[in-house]
């Protein structure tokens, strides 16, 4: 089986080491967590104050000039949300009640759940500066795409 | 750092608006006891990926040649992971340490969007056909935001 790699880091276990005990196991566990910790509070408290600031009842103004324009605001409107999805769904059963398109809704509630911008520092972190970056520009591009391939897959089936 | 930045934002919304940091704060602690039974989840998850994913063993089942069952598994973890995602990075980053290819932690965090536990309340919103076609095109383009990080993420960095 041959030598530890050479670009292993010190102290790294070999390839055919055993698994650690339970108590190493949880020891390390234990450090990595706490240094996510700090993070996750900061997201948290970053997200209980942007609620704060920006009702989500609020954001209704900015629809209702057209379906091009309504999609793309509804992508950057999501990609900014800091809530719980199930917000999303109320914001986006408001605006289907108001005329909104579906197209709209569906790029709002797509882009909620899947583009994180104001998560991106925690991302970036944790992740990666450019895995967090392009990771979440092409989950915009995509949930523009899915709207309209949701909408169009429906009317087929309809 | 972060943390740091936060409270300072706080602090400022204090001194202008001071009723809003006092609702934010109070909208925090709930959201904390929300959060709290997910890190605890994750918590456990590290403990047991310490265990039982040994470097070797995240290379084989998700690393760069571990196959079309690796996004499989991806997609499945998270269509049913739950909660916010912030308590996630830190698993993920775990596992992107031992070996975790970035295409796979894409299609984990696209699949997530699936929210399985939110299915009925978006059904009773938007219609039952709307939420399968929807969750349908999610998991489709999960694997193709996998396929996306596999061409630009080779020049990812690793998390330190």
């Amino acid at each position: 089986m041959g030598e530890p790699s050479a670009s292993r880091p010190p102290g790294d276990r070999s390839p055919t080491d055993g698994p650690p005990s339970w108590r190493k196991s949880a020891v390390r566990a234990v450090r990595g967590f706490a240094n996510a910790l700090p993070i996750v509070i900061g997201m948290l408290l970053l997200t209980s104050l942007l609620t704060t600031l920006v009702p989500p009842g609020s954001l209704e103004r900015l629809f209702g000039r057209g379906e091009g324009w309504d999609v793309i605001v509804a992508a950057v409107v999501g990609s900014l949300a800091a809530g719980h999805p199930l917000v999303g769904y109320v914001l986006g059963g408001e605006l289907l009640a108001r005329g909104v398109s579906l197209v709209a809704v569906t790029a709002l509630l797509v882009s909620w759940v899947t583009v994180g911008l104001v998560q991106l520092p925690a991302e970036a972190v944790l992740l990666g500066r450019r895995f967090a970056i392009v990771r979440n520009l092409w989950c915009l591009v995509f949930a523009v795409m899915v709207a309209y391939l949701t909408v169009g897959t429906l009317r087929l089936v309809a | 750092m972060f943390l740091a930045t936060v409270v300072t934002a706080y602090g400022v919304t204090a001194l202008l608006e001071a009723d809003k940091a006092r609702a934010a704060v109070a909208a925090f602690l709930p959201m904390l006891g929300m959060v709290a039974p997910v890190l605890l989840l994750v918590l456990a998850l590290m403990i047991l990926s310490e265990r039982f994913f040994t470097p070797r063993r995240v290379e084989r089942w998700l690393g760069r040649d571990s196959g079309p069952r690796a996004w499989l598994i991806a997609a499945g973890a998270g269509a049913i992971a739950t909660g916010p995602v912030y308590p996630w990075y830190a698993l993920l980053a775990e596992l992107r340490r031992k070996g975790m290819q970035p295409a796979l932690v894409a299609v984990l965090l696209y699949a997530r969007a699936v929210k399985l536990p939110l299915l009925p309340l978006m059904a009773h919103y938007f219609g039952a056909p709307f939420t399968l076609v929807l969750s349908g095109w999610i998991l489709a383009f999960a694997w193709l935001s996998g396929l996306v990080m596999r061409r630009f993420g080779t020049r990812t960095q690793t998390a330190s």
